[in-house]
């Protein structure tokens, strides 16, 4: 339940601008998959399937990890290359028109 | 490692993750805010690592390996425009590993005595369903994006009812798993029907709403990966998957309103269908499209005291953004006074078109955004479209009938000439006319964005 709150309370306000990385980073972020996958892999006296769906799992769940974060950076750091001091008021102003 | 002990560890990574999304909310702080949840996941993972002990540890390593490498390949390769894609086939293959830790936790509980309890059931069930439409339904719209099946929208007769039967059907099943006859196959049905609910659902819904869909299906990963937290009894799962599950369907509802449409009808009004209609009223209005040779368009805006550029998804497609900046440089030694009005949702994603123009280091006090550069227009002398098509047409303003009535655009018709750069005639990505490009004030100039620029460069330069 806090985690929802949290949620949506930490989003509440974000600049148009930002709404594709923010996809991309809570992509990233949902990646924590793969900690359930290494969890079902690493099970004792598992039989061939669970083998299987487990190391598929695992694939896939790093695959969104490590890709998440990697798009989620190259798009942040076009942003970054403009004005390297002034990136503070750059994305005020945009805030305001978020609507 | 005790759980404990695990458990208390795992308060970093779910620190870390809040704090993550909070810096990626402000353009100052994004970069690290991405950085702060690598390093908590890598947190997250170390922990698990040595909770988990040493079975099977190779396979664990070979499993990333593979994944990670594919990962941080594609990332890596992928070009700025094809982000979008990339970002749905990542969370695809989230959704995906949720749906797989669903069917190996219930593979494992089943031969146990007294069969799974009802609340673990109901999450397998629950995430089985929701990570598998997830999966299917990314793959879907990576496809479209990817243009290896049709952008427009596809639809047929029934379609909306089909669906939903489909869905019913998935959903009366997992019931039936969750109250007690606990098959294997039952799941296996379910996602089965979930992976063609996720095709059918993602299909019907043209390209332009795929961020919206995207980040729609980001929410339900999310979800499926709290959900399948519950079945493994691992905090970290639930907490970060609920996390992402309300953060995406807040962002989810925050782009559907840039848009100025409800997310109902994104998914449902199968956007961008020509209505027979509107299609007839645009062709029968009997406008003549006039094409113009790159030397009259360069003198048009040699000699123009304002100049707005409008980009959109041809620019992007085109990479001609630097080529933009060259020609804005050269009109500007000219003393045109040069901007560039950005919708929200111009390309494929919002702030698409401040990231391309941000690479090619446009200054940033020439980006207007849309509520300030559409009083501008009127003492515009030429708007040059480069590229974007549904974000300036002015069907939306006009025509009740049309599926994108009522969303803001730039009203670039205000200005006294519009030149467009288009590729041809065909419509945008939404498949909708536009009857700017009847409209006796615009000339098209066909050709690719990119090409077409290099020509203007050139022309302006030889006046």
């Amino acid at each position: 339940m806090l985690a929802i709150f949290l949620g949506f309370e930490v989003i509440s306000k974000v600049p148009t601008l930002l709404h594709t990385p923010l996809m991309s980073g809570t992509n990233a972020i949902h990646g924590i998959v793969l900690v359930g996958a290494m969890i079902v892999l690493a099970q004792p006296d598992k039989d061939a399937f669970a083998w299987v769906v487990g190391f598929l799992g695992v694939v896939l769940g790093s695959a969104n990890v490590v890709g998440g974060f990697v798009v989620t950076d190259r798009m942040l750091e076009m942003f970054k290359k403009r004005e390297p001091p002034k990136a503070p008021d750059a994305g005020s102003d945009d805030g305001t028109s978020a609507g | 490692m005790s759980t404990n002990l695990a458990n208390l560890l795992y308060l970093i990574p779910i620190v870390a993750f809040i704090l993550a999304l909070r810096f990626l909310s402000n353009p100052a702080h994004a970069r690290r805010g991405n950085q702060i949840g690598a390093a908590g996941m890598l947190v997250a993972v170390v922990v698990t690592w040595i909770q988990v002990g040493s079975t099977s540890w190779w396979a664990i390593v070979i499993g990333m390996a593979i994944g990670g490498g594919f990962g941080a390949v594609a990332a890596r390769r992928v070009k700025m425009t094809a982000m979008p894609q990339m970002v749905a086939l990542f969370n695809g293959v989230g959704g995906g590993a949720a749906a797989l830790i669903a069917l190996a936790e219930l593979h494992r509980i089943l031969p146990e005595p007294g069969r799974p309890k009802i609340d673990i059931a109901l999450a397998i069930a629950l995430s089985g369903l929701i990570g598998t439409i997830s999966f299917s339904g990314s793959m879907v719209a990576f496809a479209k994006l990817q243009e290896l099946i049709q952008g427009r929208p596809i639809t047929y007769p029934g379609q909306k009812l089909g669906n939903l039967s489909l869905l019913a059907v998935c959903v009366a099943l997992s019931i039936t798993l969750v109250s007690g006859v606990q098959d294997e196959w039952l799941l296996w049905v379910v996602i089965g029907g979930a992976t063609l609910f996720g095709v059918l659902f993602v299909l019907p819904i043209g390209g332009a709403d795929m961020p919206v869909v995207i980040s729609l299906l980001n929410a339900f990963t999310g979800l499926a990966v709290a959900i399948g937290g519950f079945e493994l009894e691992n905090n970290v799962l639930i907490v970060a998957g609920m996390l992402v599950g309300a953060s995406g369907t807040l962002l989810t509802l925050m782009m559907g309103r840039a848009m100025n449409r409800s997310i109902a009808n994104v998914l449902f009004g199968a956007f961008g269908q020509v209505s027979a209609g509107a299609a007839a009223a645009a062709e029968s209005d009997g406008g003549t499209v006039r094409s113009a040779t790159a030397e009259d368009v360069a003198v048009m805006l040699a000699y123009a005291h304002k100049v707005v550029f409008v980009p959109g998804y041809g620019l992007a497609v085109a990479q001609a953004q630097h080529d933009v900046r060259q020609l804005a440089d050269l009109l500007e030694e000219k003393g045109v006074e040069v901007s560039y009005a950005i919708h929200p949702v111009a390309g494929r994603m919002p702030g698409h078109m401040n990231v391309l123009l941000a690479e090619a280091n446009v200054p940033y006090p020439q980006l207007k955004e849309m509520d300030e550069a559409n009083p501008e227009f009127g003492r515009t002398d030429v708007a040059l479209v480069v590229g974007a098509n549904d974000v300036v047409n002015p069907d939306a303003r006009n025509n009740q009938g049309s599926p994108i009535y009522g969303m803001p655009i730039l009203n670039v018709d205000d200005a006294q000439s519009v030149v467009v750069l288009k590729r041809s005639m065909n419509p945008g990505f939404a498949g909708i006319e536009n009857p700017l490009f009847y409209n006796p004030k615009t000339v098209m100039l066909f050709g690719d964005a990119k090409e077409s620029m290099v020509k203007l460069i050139e022309d302006v330069k030889d006046l």
